[in-house]
């Protein structure tokens, strides 16, 4: 292990871990609320929009993220659409992670109990005071194991980003081995780099899950 | 918790004594079916002012599909539903809303806003749907409180009462709408044994204070001493009707007897 060529690019990782923080944080925000809008279409069976909405979880959901990227990166320039690296990297990404999204939504507000939905009728609530008070907050706490799921998911797969030249954290890796082939300085940086994301974010969600858990959270 | 209701199991319900005003509610050739089902065939009956009616009857009868038409939660294909001398049988949706103000419901289980305090449970109808002044939403809702002795679960959530807590709660925040009518869909069903009396004894006591209320049940022990009138209802009709003093001692149909000894405890000759 040569320090000296950790040390040297250390900027270059730095400069990378950022861009994959930002095209993360960025992915899962489009996907969660693409994911929430996907979900409601398809639970009020919004005409149209829900069977768009079908089609584009089951397209997403059913072929690599990779083929997707390829598709819209090389292919979509000859129909005349043209996107750098990132705007394809987090498109793509947005609507995978939409399609998963809109799963962990409607596993979450479809498993709270019609009573519940009874009980907000007989006490008079308006459709809108319902959401508010009732489906919302409960629909959420419920969905929210399978975002944070979903949101580790989203953020180790923006490393499939460099197969599109995207200089995130596996990108500026696969450079640097290629350049200088000082595989073991470079891979430890990369590990590293990603456990400082991944292992904050994840206890973050685990701690934000125990607490919806215990159901504390004060929605009125 | 007996202590403040000891006095109750004294006190019989007055029956047989029906007023000859308007009544209350008056339900006549009501008809439901899911489909080709038919789940109630021509049901007609009155509830008088202050009055207890008990419907009994096996399960899959129709008791709750008729208690849930009296509340809107099911639409009926025809009959009369006249709710304090307005037609209601065929509200909208929007017309059933602002009725749910004035007809307060308890269900079986799971009633209670797990998202919510016990005190924002029983807010939630009086100030956001009455728009009643929270002052005076207070006042009533500690009244409340201390007349079920729960006041020291006011910032609890529901996850921390018990079951017969949680369906005193449940009363609590239907009784804080200052109901006309209160319909009780079995709510003592999925209670441990030891819960089901308090929620019973609370009931009672509002047969006692005049409460209008309909109540499904299976606890027949409670029905004798709540009901002024019981309903027994099979296959979606009602076979019988009378006092709970004359169903009980001198049911008129078979079935209702079958009925009554397939209730009766064990150890019973």
């Amino acid at each position: 292990m040569d320090w000296s060529v950790i040390a040297a690019s250390l900027p270059k990782f730095v400069h990378a871990f950022g861009v994959t923080l930002w095209l993360s944080a960025v992915s899962v925000i489009l996907a969660t609320l693409l994911g929430l809008v996907l979900a409601v279409c398809r639970d009020y069976k919004i005409p149209v929009l829900s069977q768009i909405s079908i089609a584009v979880e089951e397209l997403f959901r059913n072929t690599p993220l990779l083929i997707q990227l390829f598709f819209m990166y090389y292919g979509f320039p000859s129909i005349g659409i043209k996107m750098n690296a990132e705007a394809c990297a987090i498109i793509g990404m947005a609507i995978l992670g939409g399609a998963y999204m809109s799963g962990a939504f409607q596993g979450g507000f479809g498993g709270i109990p019609t009573v519940q939905i009874e009980s907000a009728r007989a006490l008079g609530l308006s459709i809108p005071q319902m959401i508010r008070y009732v489906t919302l907050p409960q629909g959420l706490t419920r969905s929210v194991p399978a975002i944070a799921a979903n949101a580790i998911f989203i953020v180790k797969e923006t490393s499939i980003f460099t197969v599109i030249a995207v200089p995130e954290l596996t990108n500026t890796a696969r450079d640097l081995i290629g350049l200088y082939y000082h595989t073991n300085e470079y891979l430890l940086e990369l590990v590293i780099a990603y456990a400082i994301i991944l292992i904050p974010l994840s206890v973050v969600l685990t701690l934000l899950e125990r607490r919806v858990r215990r159901g504390s959270f004060r929605t009125a | 918790m007996a202590d403040a209701t000891t006095t109750d199991a004294t006190t019989t319900p007055n029956t047989g004594n029906r007023t000859t005003d308007t009544p209350l509610l008056s339900v006549q050739h009501l008809r439901k079916s899911y489909g080709d089902h038919e789940v109630l065939t021509d049901v007609s009956f009155d509830v008088p002012q202050g009055k207890v009616v008990v419907l009994l009857g096996p399960s899959g009868s129709g008791k709750s599909t008729l208690i849930r038409c009296l509340n809107g939660l099911e639409t009926i294909q025809s009959g009369s539903i006249v709710f304090d001398g307005t037609n209601i049988g065929q509200a909208s949706e929007k017309q059933w809303r602002s009725l749910r103000s004035t007809i307060g419901m308890v269900f079986q289980s799971y009633d209670l806003f797990p998202n919510l305090t016990v005190a924002d449970n029983i807010r939630l109808g009086p100030v956001k749907v009455q728009k009643r002044a929270k002052d005076e939403v207070e006042q009533q809702m500690d009244t409340l409180l201390k007349d079920v002795q729960l006041s020291d679960y006011k910032n609890a959530y529901p996850r921390e009462l018990s079951g017969g807590q949680k369906q005193r709660i449940a009363i609590v925040r239907a009784l804080a709408m200052n109901p006309k009518l209160m319909l009780f869909d079995e709510v003592t069903a999925s209670l441990d044994p030891e819960m089901v009396r308090e929620v019973l004894e609370l009931m009672l006591r509002l047969a006692k204070r005049h409460m209008t209320m309909i109540v499904v049940t299976h606890e027949l022990e409670f029905a004798k001493r709540v009901a002024d009138t019981v309903l027994f209802l099979e296959n979606g009709v009602i076979l019988e009707r009378g006092s709970a003093k004359d169903f009980f001692t001198n049911p008129k149909t078979d079935r209702a007897r079958r009925f009554l000894d397939s209730m009766s405890p064990v150890s019973a000759e």
